[in-house]
């Protein structure tokens, strides 16, 4: 098979690495989720006690690669994906009715993606960045043990009007993204079946409504208490 | 019935081209899309001007010859159907009609609303044959069974014409439902075994190195496709594939 160019390389190839990273990044949006949860009670200690269990557990450090490869893959294979598709048709249709054939979402991955990957920058250098090199200041619970106070600073973020809402519009765009993507991950990889395949569909668009709705409820409950 | 064209002229490959919008009237609401730009090439050699060149063949469905993206669908607004199937009562009196050719890399303009496809016969060279014993002693072709369901699933697939509606109408032109289609007529039989691997390598590779796009699983190759191939020959290929390439030596 020296003339083909399988796993890596082949059209088909990058496409399956897409699917593959995509879907751990939905798994990865579940657990996110459920850690964030405590900020919608504003159970303080909760939220403390997961940030420190996340940066601190050897296993979670672990699969935590994992998740910033994936990242990386998906979207610099979502960059090289977007560049090979704009080359297949270098003179474009003076008229082209997009809408007569396919949903909105489907036809705007790479936007909508390149604005996810610009939130996520933004969001990491938020919390991510101060909790691992930043000056987070330090709070002891009624235990004794001593946190770094995520909390606080999460909440200040999230007073500010502009960054609120710029969180809300973000996950929009996700939702968008999955409402494509959590089906047709299924899709390439070949995961197709008459029975299954309507039944991914529904959940993909569950996913796609539920996940980034309640992460937007975040900053919304915070500015609005 | 009257209609104002607005149609892509290309003197050649090299050459830029440009819009040229055209007026015709007397067009029946009989007539197929074809004969409507078959009036319009009259009244253009009576003119003195080089009348529209268009692919064409058939002209009843089957032979995937008619191109044409006609107000940015391929094949036009019907669904399930071919340009020389499309009538002009499916658009109003006085309507403005946008005509362009197919466009991807890997379907060159050869002059205006002609396309050069040959891009997809280099990928059925490639590897969508099956070998058979011609030496005379051909086995009988009802001695192999096959299950009904696969063997429907393989007839249609093999519906595809090949006409490159999916490529055209994709956002990437990708040329994934055609090449999976070929793959599939093979793959769901037993005769289609035993290149099995060799062919969907071979195929997809030969699909990529011709420069097409890759799939967005939008779905709207199987929407504009005239004859309703399902995009689940495109899983039905990314599954094959996928194992080809983990087994195959």
């Amino acid at each position: 098979m020296a003339t083909t160019r399988g796993l890596f390389g082949s059209s088909l190839a990058r496409k399956y690495w897409m699917a593959l990273t995509g879907l751990f990044l939905c798994s990865f949006l579940v657990i996110h989720l459920i850690g964030n949860l405590p900020l919608l009670m504003g159970n303080k200690e909760a939220f403390n006690a997961y940030a420190h269990f996340m940066t601190t557990f050897p296993l979670i450090k672990a699969v935590s690669y994992l998740l910033y490869a994936s990242i990386v893959i998906h979207s610099v294979d979502g960059l090289m994906l977007a560049k090979q598709n704009m080359a297949a048709r270098p003179a474009n249709y003076v008229k082209y009715n997009g809408a007569a054939n396919a949903n909105w979402s489907s036809r705007n991955m790479a936007l909508l993606g390149t604005f996810t990957l610009l939130f996520l920058i933004i969001h990491m250098k938020s919390f991510w960045y101060e909790m691992h090199w930043g000056s987070v200041p330090m709070i002891t619970d009624a235990e004794g043990s001593t946190y770094k106070d995520l909390y606080t600073i999460t909440v200040a973020a999230f007073e500010q009007v502009w960054y609120s809402l710029f969180y809300v519009v973000a996950m929009i765009s996700l939702g968008f993204h999955l409402w494509h993507g959590f089906a047709s991950a299924f899709q390439t990889m070949g995961w197709s079946h008459p029975r299954y395949t309507p039944l991914i569909k529904a959940i993909g668009y569950g996913f796609a409504v539920l996940i980034p709705a309640t992460f937007a409820s975040i900053p919304l409950y915070i500015l609005l208490t | 019935m009257k209609f104002t064209l607005n149609v892509w002229r290309q003197n050649g490959p090299q050459d830029k081209g440009r819009m040229e919008t055209y007026q015709v009237d007397q067009v029946s609401d009989d007539m197929s899309f074809l004969e409507m730009i078959d009036v319009l090439n009259e009244q253009l050699i009576g003119q003195g001007v080089d009348p529209v060149v268009f692919d064409h063949d058939c002209r009843e469905g089957i032979c995937g010859m008619c191109s044409m993206f006609i107000n940015g669908e391929a094949h036009g607004p019907g669904r399930g159907v071919t340009t020389c199937q499309l009538h002009m009562r499916e658009f109003k009196d006085g309507d403005e009609i946008t005509i362009e050719p197919f466009r991807a890399k890997a379907f060159p303009v050869i002059k205006d609303l002609m396309v050069d496809r040959s891009a997809f016969d280099r990928i059925i060279q490639a590897g969508g044959y099956v070998s058979v014993n011609t030496s005379g002693n051909l086995p009988d072709a009802n001695a192999t069974l096959i299950e009904k369901p696969h063997a429907d699933a393989a007839f249609d697939a093999a519906t595809c014409i090949g006409c490159g509606a999916c490529v055209a109408t994709c956002k990437n032109a990708s040329a994934m439902l055609f090449t999976s289609a070929k793959v599939s007529q093979f793959a769901l039989l037993p005769q289609g075994q035993v290149e099995a691997k060799e062919r969907v390598l071979h195929m997809v590779n030969q699909m990529d190195l011709e420069g097409f796009g890759n799939c967005t699983n939008t779905g709207a190759c199987e929407v504009e496709c005239p004859k309703g191939i399902s995009i689940e020959n495109i899983a039905r290929m990314n599954r094959e594939f996928l194992s080809a390439s983990i087994t195959s030596k």
